[in-house]
């Protein structure tokens, strides 16, 4: 997370060897991204552009998502059964046969996903997947996220979009100027105001409320709607309060 | 490419980069005729060599540099194919007349190369669109040339992108078969267009937005007038001219070689 | 009088089969901030278009009802005339600015009316001025940020000084703390200079404070319409999918647990006043 120039794109392009570092090394799974090309470095690392439009070039959408599988070298039994996949994994499957520049933006954007996530990289690298997103389209995106997550994929997700992610809690680093000026979990880098100051963001809605509530000896670290209920519900019935809620 | 980097405003503060583009325009136009006026070696090597008291005031030494030298390749080829057709169609008595001759075609077009060289450095473009503009040149087309101008940067960032996109997802640009290679370009040619297509669309829709059309005569909220110093480069141009038509037609320019044996 | 109406407005793309907008009934005082949302595809866009005369003029297809503009009909002016009264500011920065300097493209709007040259300039400062960007105004837009690029967009739309000013999701490319400014910036705008401001956001929890009016689209129709609070507290707003502001979900949630804040926040200022309110009476 950071300001627009923080330098986060930056950072994750060396992710996949689309740069290559001026001092120092970068590692993906123990190889040095400076050997290796990055064709190769994209067998293991997917990367989600931020503007599908950059990707969208083939006739349907089915070789949209056939292109990458085809450059890796999958025989095609195994393209077929990637492409259903991908597809049905990102409810395309109507549009298979339909021409990607047809497709709406936010559909676009599922092609682009889904052009990536068939061939099953380990690490999952999504840029700013939430700009012109509505609420609806970031709430799946944001559950589509925990559940690669949840089946064993590394996710690094390169966003200002504080209340996107405030309430899933990941591990937040947090860059500003060219340097990473936190790496913790998000409770404690998204409620710190000097942190927020440093890099430019604006904290959680939530947190804003509560950062003004500090005086009354509230807690500072919240994030969430319900936590922030159950706060204040405690301490109008004087501490205690039925969980049950 | 260096040829590109050799035509590229800067803005410092020198005497030509004041000079009015049009006056600036009469030069390069009187330039190109004095060129071709001439075919001896002599007065064109003294025509090459007097435009760099011009690129040294107007600070653009590097610039000037970088184009020559991205013009070498041409220069030699016009160079070669000058000495084979004239050894081979002759007319000259020489070997070494024929090579005074090839150099001299080679520098006349070096000379055209330095005049765009100190006109497309010295000059915005936004100054040039706006003196097409009033000699006459209609808005439309002077307002296409600075939006290229304006999106050259923007596209290129893009079409890197784009490039970055699609390596990502396998694409092999450096390796494989030239016909392979060609190929592989079009998953970034079509992104790109697409993407100049829209983008075109989205600026067609802000210009009507803001009154494209609205009156035929447009006002413009700078206007270039011609002063002093322009009228001067003018007519030191016009000078030039003059002189190079009376050399032309009534003095004999002697040869290089005849200077050299003579001597 | 209205500044912008619409009645019974039904808009049909060419070669779609499907209206894009349908039976839309509305009037926009002058003076107004109206914040217009709802999920993507449900026409908002679409009706901005129709405000400035891009619809039908440059979009052509099929537009039933009618739309007037002060007092101007869209159908019967064209795009160039109506621009005097609406303008317009386009999601994407970078492709809404076509000069080599900001101050050329300031001045883009005043040449093509053709006003007279002083004229141009005083507009062309006091535009620089009014929006903060006066020092940038010899730079190229490519050197310059998204939201400074947003100024320079905002800029050019006021020097033609319409009635009313439309900006189409104008911080999708922004990040929070330039959105914050900018929408601040056309809140200002709209106080010092009484401009009517329609806003198409998504980013309800930042720009719900600044208005007066909210309207909420979905599927070609007017859902709600009214003054902010009335319209987050009612139910039909969580059926059609718009994103709440955490603030309003959390004065949702302690009502239905019987704490009654007083009032709906439309910001975290406003929510941590209200919740101090209630911590107090509750002592006292």
């Amino acid at each position: 997370m950071g300001q627009n120039g923080a330098g986060k794109t930056t950072l994750v392009k060396h992710f996949i060897g689309l740069l290559k570092p001026t001092r120092g090394r970068v590692l993906v799974d123990g190889v040095d991204t400076r050997t290796v090309s990055v064709a190769q470095l994209a067998r293991k690392v997917g990367f989600v552009f931020q503007n599908p439009d950059h990707q969208l070039f083939s006739e349907t959408v089915e070789e949209e998502v056939v292109f990458a599988l085809r450059n890796f070298g999958f025989d095609e039994k195994t393209i077929r059964e990637r492409v259903d996949w991908a597809l049905n994994l990102l409810d395309l499957t109507e549009y298979r046969k339909s021409s990607p520049f047809m497709l709406s933006g936010g559909e676009r954007k599922r092609v682009a996903l889904a052009s990536v996530l068939a061939w099953d990289p380990k690490i999952l690298i999504l840029d700013e997947p939430t700009i012109g997103q509505d609420a609806y389209q970031k709430e799946r995106l944001r559950h589509f996220i925990i559940q690669l997550n949840q089946q064993g994929k590394t996710v690094i997700v390169v966003t200002h979009d504080i209340e996107f992610i405030a309430e899933c809690e990941p591990r937040v680093v947090l860059m500003a100027n060219g340097k990473i000026i936190a790496d913790r979990g998000a409770r404690e880098v998204l409620t710190d105001p000097a942190l927020i100051k440093e890099s430019s963001l604006v904290p959680p809605e939530i947190t804003q409320v509560f950062i003004r509530l500090n005086d009354l000896g509230f807690p500072r670290k919240v994030l969430g709607v319900y936590e922030a209920k159950r706060l204040i519900l405690e301490r109008l019935r004087g501490g205690l309060h039925n969980e049950r809620t | 490419m260096s040829v590109l980097e050799g035509l590229r405003f800067r803005s410092i503060s020198s005497p030509i980069h004041l000079i009015d583009p049009r006056a600036k325009l009469v030069y390069v136009c009187i330039l190109f005729a004095v060129a071709v006026l001439f075919s001896q070696l002599i007065p064109l090597l003294i025509i090459f060599f007097s435009q760099i008291p011009l690129v040294l005031i107007a600070r653009i030494k590097r610039e000037w540099l970088r184009l020559i030298r991205g013009s070498i390749f041409f220069a030699a080829l016009i160079f070669a194919a000058n000495v084979i057709s004239l050894y081979f169609y002759g007319g000259y008595p020489s070997l070494a007349s024929i090579i005074e001759h090839s150099l001299a075609m080679t520098l006349r077009f070096l000379i055209l190369v330095e005049s765009f060289s100190i006109f497309f450095t010295t000059t915005s473009p936004d100054m040039l669109s706006l003196s097409l503009e009033q000699m006459g040149v209609p808005y439309e087309f002077c307002f296409a040339f600075t939006t290229a101008i304006r999106f050259i940067p923007v596209l290129a960032e893009e079409a890197q992108t784009i490039m970055d996109a699609q390596k990502a997802r396998g694409l092999e640009l450096e390796r494989g078969s030239f016909l392979k290679r060609i190929k592989n370009y079009i998953p970034i040619l079509i992104p790109l267009i697409v993407s100049a297509i829209r983008r075109s669309m989205e600026l067609a829709e802000a210009m009507e937005s803001r009154a494209w059309g609205a009156s035929t005569k447009r006002t413009n909220l700078y206007s270039l007038k011609m002063k002093a110093r322009d009228y001067a480069f003018i007519a030191i141009s016009a000078a030039v001219l003059s002189i190079s038509v009376y050399a032309c037609f009534f003095i004999r320019i002697p040869r290089l070689i005849e200077l050299i044996y003579l001597g | 009088m209205a500044i912008i109406e619409a009645r019974g407005l039904t808009y049909i793309y060419p070669f779609a089969e499907k209206p894009a907008i349908e039976d839309v009934n509305l009037a926009i005082e002058e003076g107004e901030f109206v914040l217009l949302t709802g999920p993507s595809g449900c026409g908002k866009t679409t009706l901005c278009r129709c405000f400035n005369g891009l619809i039908p003029h440059f979009y052509g297809g099929r537009l039933e009802g009618e739309v007037i503009v002060a007092g101007l009909r869209t159908t019967e002016h064209p795009t160039y005339e109506l621009a005097k009264h609406v303008g317009m500011v386009f999601q994407n920065p970078e492709n809404q600015l076509f000069a080599l300097t900001v101050e050329k493209d300031v001045a883009f709007g005043l040449e093509n009316l053709g006003l007279p040259r002083d004229e141009i300039r005083r507009r062309v400062d006091w535009a620089l001025k009014v929006t903060g960007i006066y020092e940038l105004r010899d730079r190229a837009p490519f050197e310059l940020s998204g939201g400074q690029q947003q100024r320079v967009a905002i800029a050019s739309v006021l020097a033609m000084q319409p009635e009313v000013i439309v900006l189409d999701e104008p911080t999708s490319f922004l990040d929070p703390l330039s959105a914050r400014t900018i929408l601040e910036t056309v809140h200002q705008l709209k106080r010092e200079l009484g401009i009517t401001v329609i806003l198409v956001e998504h980013r309800l929890d930042l720009a719900a404070r600044y208005a007066n009016r909210i309207i909420v689209m979905d599927r070609g129709r007017i859902i709600l319409d009214g003054e902010p609070r009335r319209v987050f507290l009612d139910d039909r707003v969580r059926l059609v999918g718009v994103g709440l502001p955490k603030v309003i979900r959390l004065y949702l949630a302690l009502k239905r647990d019987e704490v009654d804040l007083g009032r709906a926040p439309l910001s975290p200022e406003e929510a941590s006043e209200l919740i101090l309110g209630v911590l107090k009476s509750d002592r006292g």
